[in-house]
């Protein structure tokens, strides 16, 4: 259901409208948000915070928090950039390293959460320890280094690769189908009880939707060469949505997706329940580790580099306001993955568009605090509807 | 009635520093039997119960389940005996709906992936057999429950592992009068059904309404067992409060149902 007042539950609707909202209005002020170009460019720069996004929505479900994640991004990247390092002795083939950065990043993670649960330091504490001690690492070796240019080309593919548009239309198909595809195999697991009935309306205008939005990405994507770089679908999006269904499938569809919600929703209930309230806690610091290192990757593929700037901008403050505004709580126990990525879609889609303004940075940082201030006060809201009964 | 008590604790002690919190207990339930334990407050009652759940320790003393001995380190050992309790508070995820909360830390799975279908079904079918049939759609979060229908849930979890012996530490504690019938008779219908039950309370009429036989604590000692039909509320307050002198003349630690 999209709209649900009765249990508080707003779902996307608000950010869906806020995005359509923004879309427009910057289709007509600004002369340059309305192009292909501009639209791939968009996808490139959100994709990395999509990534740490993701993560942060499972660490905030566990009621917890992760600052360091802006600087594990850097350290992913930084490890990439080493190992790719042509005549260093240790130059790896890019796939290859990109696997090892993100499981140092998952390792570094499991061990800030490891103090977490076991030890029973505030995540708020360990994770900011975290930022200044991986700050503190980049700095020292950049320092030394200065920029270290990445040449691995599948490194450089992350965030830069486009696909020929016969290829984009395939992946659109094939995303077209994975809805009702996931609704047919409910429909089997289910057969022989007597639930599970579907609402064939809801599903058939989702599919149209799925449909629309697939196509119409792609559409956009494959559309006007204006420059000498080809268009067309960047993998940077691909990845963006493998990582957003394996991770909605990971968090709705298996155990450890509903004892992170149990966790967050009463840890003592879970535990009583004998769920190992330590062992989520660490596994989903894990996975904000290293989610935080592929967005790094994706980040660093964006420049061909890794300088003293990364990571870039407001990385982590942009990835948790994305999960914000998407609708998860911070409290714990509420929220969907599908909102981190609506939430970064509009972070990236406003800061872009005003960026196409010509407005100046100050700006840009006070309308995005703006938007968070209002959705966080609408999820308030919200939440004192649902506490009419019960807590 | 089959005379091996389901569930029988000997001279249980357990100690939180220098609070003794449980001393030499005693304590028996037989199958099918609604055993209530009461005391005043800091009596031992959570205590005693939460030695039997895997939570504490005790200091020494044996725990005998279906006459042998067994040593519970956890949730997941007590349940594996069939045990099962419903804490008065922190039970439910208010975030979770009706079936994810039924089969929380238990997840109906095919390698790590969740099997909806039969975890609603089954979830229908156990709310029937109990019959709790104010909750409209199991599929309802539990934050939008009222208290009595919360209850009835964490009951219905307890009883749905084929368990033997619920344990419910003052179930009624925050309902009002109809409600408090419902879990009432719920907690019948579990000894009707053949599980043993312990019911913690305060509350000496629901007692008297419920249980078969009655425990009662006072400052970590097993003051005497009552049975419900040869004693009176009078008695019982009297054991709690003043405490009658242990293991009284006349009623034999056993003195029970068939007698
Ligand atoms: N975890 C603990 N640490 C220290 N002391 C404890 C702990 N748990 C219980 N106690 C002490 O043990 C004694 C028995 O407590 P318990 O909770 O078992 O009482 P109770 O009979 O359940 O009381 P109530 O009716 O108030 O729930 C009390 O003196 C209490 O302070
Ligand atoms: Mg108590």
């Amino acid at each position: 259901m999209l709209l649900d007042i009765r249990t508080g539950n707003l779902g996307p609707l608000p950010i869906i409208v806020g995005l359509i909202i923004v879309v427009v209005l910057f289709g007509f002020t600004a002369t340059n948000f309305f192009t292909s170009v501009n639209f791939v460019n968009l996808i490139q720069e959100s994709a990395g915070t999509a990534m740490l996004a993701y993560g942060v929505v499972f660490v905030l479900l566990l009621g917890e928090i992760d600052l360091s994640i802006g600087y594990v991004a850097g350290i992913g990247a930084l490890i990439v950039a080493e190992l790719q390092l042509p005549g260093s002795g240790h130059q790896l083939n890019g796939i290859l390293a990109m696997l090892i950065a993100v499981l140092a990043c998952a390792g570094i993670g499991a061990v800030q959460g490891g103090i977490i649960a076991f030890v029973g330091v505030p995540s708020f504490v360990v994770t900011l320890g975290g930022f200044l001690i991986w700050q503190g690492l980049i700095l020292n070796v950049l320092e030394q280094r200065g920029t270290i240019i990445i040449q691995d080309r599948w490194i450089n593919y992350t965030d830069l690769y486009i696909f020929s548009h016969w290829l984009g239309w395939i992946i659109a198909a094939i995303f077209t189908a994975l809805y009702p595809i996931s609704v047919l195999y409910k429909l089997i697991v289910a057969r022989g009880t007597t639930i599970a009935k579907q609402n064939w309306y809801v599903v058939g205008a989702r599919s149209l939707g799925l449909a629309v939005a697939s196509f119409g990405v792609v559409a956009i994507c494959n559309h006007g060469k204006i420059i000498k770089t080809p268009e067309g679908l960047p993998l940077a999006l691909l990845l963006v949505i493998i990582a957003f269904v394996a991770l909605t499938f990971l968090a709705k569809w298996t155990t450890f997706g509903r004892h992170v919600y149990a966790v967050g929703g009463n840890a003592e209930a879970a535990r009583r329940a004998g769920i190992s309230v330590p062992r989520i806690r660490v596994l989903v610091f894990a996975l904000s580790g290293a989610m935080a290192g592929i967005g790094g990757i994706i980040f660093a593929s964006q420049v061909n580099s890794v300088a003293l700037t990364f990571p870039p901008g407001n990385l982590l403050l942009n990835a948790i306001a994305s999960a914000v505004i998407g609708g998860v709580s911070l409290f714990g126990g509420r929220g969907e993955v599908r909102g981190a990525l609506l939430g970064a879609l509009l972070i990236g889609t406003l800061q872009n568009g005003l960026n196409t303004l010509n407005v100046s940075n100050g700006w840009i940082y006070i309308v995005t605090g703006g938007v968070l201030l209002f959705a966080v006060t609408l999820d308030t809201f919200a939440r004192r509807l649902q506490a009419r009964s019960g807590r | 009635m089959t005379d091996t008590p389901l569930l029988e604790l000997r001279n249980i002690t357990k100690a939180f520093g220098s609070v003794q919190a449980l001393s030499d207990v005693n304590f028996e339930v037989r199958p099918g039997e609604v055993m209530a334990l009461v005391g005043d407050n800091g009596a031992g009652k959570s205590t005693l119960v939460k030695c039997v759940a895997g939570t504490h320790a005790p200091d020494s003393g044996q725990i005998l389940f279906e006459g042998k001995e067994v040593h519970i380190h956890g949730p997941k050992d007590a349940a594996r005996l069939g045990i099962e309790v419903v804490y008065q508070d922190l039970a439910l995820c208010d975030n979770l709906d009706v079936v994810q909360n039924m089969y929380l830390g238990r997840e109906l799975n095919r390698a790590q992936i969740l099997s909806e279908a039969p975890m609603e079904q089954h979830t229908h079918e156990t709310l029937k057999t109990l019959a709790v049939t104010t909750i409209k759609s199991v599929r309802q979060p539990v934050a939008t429950l009222s208290g009595g229908q919360r209850q009835s849930v964490a009951v219905a979890r307890a009883v749905m592992w084929n368990s033997k012996l619920v344990i419910l530490d003052e179930p009624t504690a925050a309902l009002g009068v109809a409600q408090t019938e419902q879990v009432l008779a719920l907690v019948r219908r579990l000894g009707e059904q053949g599980l043993g039950v312990i019911l913690i309370s305060h509350n000496l009429h629901d007692v008297f309404e419920t249980a078969d036989r009655i425990t009662v604590l006072r400052l970590g000692r097993d003051v005497g067992i009552y049975d419900r039909r040869t004693t009176t509320q009078q008695t019982i307050v009297e054991a709690i409060t003043a405490g009658v002198p242990t293991k009284v003349a006349g009623i034999p630690a056993n003195a029970g149902a068939e007698s």
